[in-house]
């Protein structure tokens, strides 16, 4: 049985900042995990990761992650290193992005 | 200190402008990423997981405080106020902002500072024993051969693509500090029979996937014949090393393929060759550079009053080494402060330490591959009012070789390659031993820990060694144990499973409550109990309290 197709997002860093970015259902790029788009098959997600891809000079390391889903049907990141990208270092709470939302 | 001549300066300068441009035309996409990306790289800057990483080479770990305060500058007016720094000897800004860059450098240039080959397939930032210079037990103060070696070694047209990276790590000491055992090269200095320094030279250490401890190769090479053998070195790896497997393409790998006695042939034959067609090193250009490495002058001996205070006194035990000369002492700061981030130093604090080497220490600092900081020369009378100055600024852990000098590297905290965090591991360590009484009961031991397999914390080498792996989306930890990156260098073995990220710290307690329970005398430190009583009598009480727990 194939297994069960995990739902994918595109993800990347800022060409001037560097910082943590998302691609969108409006294909534009977002600083929020919860606004990345979804692709719930291979072919779209091919099809992220090619719409993804067309802002070469504006969004650098862009690759396709497993996403999980929170309450709120929004994407949520699956893997721990994902987690770690939403939030910025652990041994300095105030820098990266934990700072923004406290 | 050496300085630089017009040349290097020219040359620095250039680098920039060219770099400078190159981000211009990144930015306005005339260079795509796949073509800036290597040009990026050979100056020193990564993308990492949260933002851009600049790294700064600090050659043979030496720095004058002008330096040390423009790069308190630097982590001011362009990143977070702070710095960290590696076990390369290099300091890393971890938030520097693409278009920065290129005036990061020119200030870096301002103080004979870059950030060339700190990474790529090259001859890398050449590290030393960061006692260079001071140490009692030290034949010659190598760096003047790291200083040529770096300028032999800069653009050297002939190994700009190597294999794969390259390092050189040099001691002056018989006791090697620097690890050099560690390294692709690594130099030892020793005597010949007639009593003149030489090197000992060591080939294919390295750490990562696979680690190996170098092995001597030549165990006297005078030092004339320093550069032609290194030629030869580098040019039967750059024809026989592996370039078809990123994997296999480190000298380590030819060394132990080709075997060393062949491997030593081959670079005599070509060191013979070299030897014939090599002019002789420019005497003049030697003197200058030796020249620049010529010990302070130091005061006379001055009575030093006694030490009562109790603090004062615990500093001096873990963090002063004795200097060349009786009067003098070389002052280890400690980088770890219990809870805090290894390596990691604000701008107020560089300041401080720049001050302190400016006015007391001969104005001298270096970087230790530990991740601390060296004032080499301080007269012992100053001892107290450094003591009170590095105090008030934070600096004055005294725990030195102790269970929380910790080499972390920055795993997961920051690292793209990163398979788990380690920062956070090493401030529970830290925090779980804080007691200094029972840190020093403890004794010397090393703990070092990285965050992937490429051994940036060096845990192969650690008495205790931590690897951070990522397992079906988890992080585990796996412990090595034993290992020694000194001149009696070996690789640390496996326990066995890994650890889930908060067993990790209980796995540790364990393990030093087994040494503690089976050291013969205090004495008796835990390599040395290790190296007795073997891996057998650790893993039971590593592993058998995790089986009564699940029972
Ligand atoms: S060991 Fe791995 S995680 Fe740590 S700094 Fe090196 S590459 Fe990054």
């Amino acid at each position: 049985m194939a297994r069960k197709f995990q739902p994918q997002m595109a993800t990347g860093n800022d060409l001037f900042e560097g910082d943590v970015v998302y691609f969108t259902s409006t294909g534009c790029w977002s600083r929020d995990i919860g606004d990345a788009a979804l692709a719930v098959n291979s072919e779209a997600a091919d099809d992220l990761l090619a719409r993804a891809s067309a802002f070469p000079n504006e969004v650098v390391s862009v690759y396709l992650v497993d996403s999980a889903i929170d309450d709120r049907g929004r994407a949520a990141p699956a893997h721990f290193r994902e987690v770690f990208r939403t939030r910025g270092p652990s041994n300095y709470p105030e820098h990266g992005r934990q700072a923004e939302s406290v | 200190m050496y300085q630089y001549n017009d040349f290097d300066q020219a040359f620095v300068r250039e680098r920039v402008a060219e770099f400078r441009d190159q981000v211009e035309r990144r930015i306005a996409g005339s260079l795509t990423e796949a073509e800036f990306l290597p040009l990026r790289l050979r100056n020193g800057l990564y993308l990492q997981l949260h933002a851009y990483m600049f790294r700064i080479a600090i050659p043979y770990g030496t720095l004058n405080s002008r330096k040390m305060r423009q790069l308190a500058m630097i982590a001011d007016r362009w990143d977070k106020g702070y710095g960290h720094f590696t076990t390369r000897q290099n300091i890393q800004f971890n938030w520097p902002k693409l278009r920065d860059v290129p005036d990061i450098l020119d200030a870096l240039a301002d103080v004979e500072m870059h950030a060339n080959q700190t990474s790529g397939n090259c001859i890398r930032n050449v590290t030393a024993d960061h006692f260079a210079g001071a140490a009692a037990d030290e034949i010659e103060d190598p760096r003047a051969t790291a200083e040529l070696l770096r300028q032999w070694s800069t653009d050297h047209p002939e190994f700009l693509y190597l294999p794969r990276k390259f390092k050189i790590g040099i001691t002056g000491a018989p006791n090697d500090r620097a690890a050099t055992k560690t390294h692709d090269i690594g130099l030892r200095m020793v005597r010949s029979s007639d009593g003149l320094p030489g090197y000992e030279v060591s080939v294919g250490g390295g750490l990562g996937r696979t680690p190996i401890i170098g092995k001597v190769v030549r165990e006297y090479l005078p030092k004339a014949d320093l550069i032609p053998y290194l030629e030869a070195i580098l040019q039967v790896y750059n024809l026989a090393g592996r370039r078809d497997n990123k994997f296999k393409a480190r000298l380590k790998i030819l060394v132990n393929e080709t075997g060393l006695d062949e491997i030593r042939q081959q670079i005599e034959a070509r060191f013979a060759e070299k030897r014939a067609e090599w002019p002789p090193i420019n005497p003049g250009l030697l003197a200058e550079i030796e020249a620049a490495f010529t010990p302070p002058v130091f005061e006379p001996a001055a009575p030093v009053a006694p030490v009562l205070s109790a603090g004062l006194r615990s500093f001096i035990d873990t963090n002063v080494a004795e200097h060349k000369q009786p009067h003098y002492a070389i002052v280890t700061v400690s980088l770890k402060p219990i809870g805090g981030t290894p390596g990691d130093a604000t701008s107020h604090q560089m300041r401080v330490l720049a001050d302190i080497a400016e006015e007391l220490g001969h104005d001298d600092l270096r970087i230790s591959h530990e991740q601390n900081v060296v004032f080499p020369h301080v007269p012992r009378r100053h001892l107290p009012e450094i003591y009170d100055r590095l105090k008030a600024a934070g600096l004055a852990t005294a725990n030195i070789g102790l269970v929380s000098d910790i080499i972390a590297c920055p795993g997961m905290d920051y690292c793209s390659l990163a398979t788990a965090r380690s920062i956070p591991v090493a401030q529970e360590i830290a925090e779980t031993f804080a007691d200094i009484d029972r840190q020093r009961d403890i004794g010397p031991l090393k703990i070092k820990i990285s965050g992937c397999i490429n051994a940036c914390g060096h845990h192969h080498v650690g008495h205790i060694g931590i690897l951070g792996l990522d397992r079906a989306g988890v992080e585990n930890y796996q412990i090595t144990l034993g290992g020694d990156a000194t001149e009696t260098a070996v690789v640390g073995d496996k326990t066995g499973p890994g650890f889930a990220y908060d067993e990790v710290v209980p796995a540790v307690e364990r393990l030093i409550g087994a040494y503690l329970d089976m050291r013969t005398e205090p004495g008796e430190t835990f390599l040395e109990t290790f190296r007795r009583v073997g891996m057998g009598p650790f893993k039971a009480a590593l592993y058998e309290e995790v089986r009564s727990d699940a029972a």
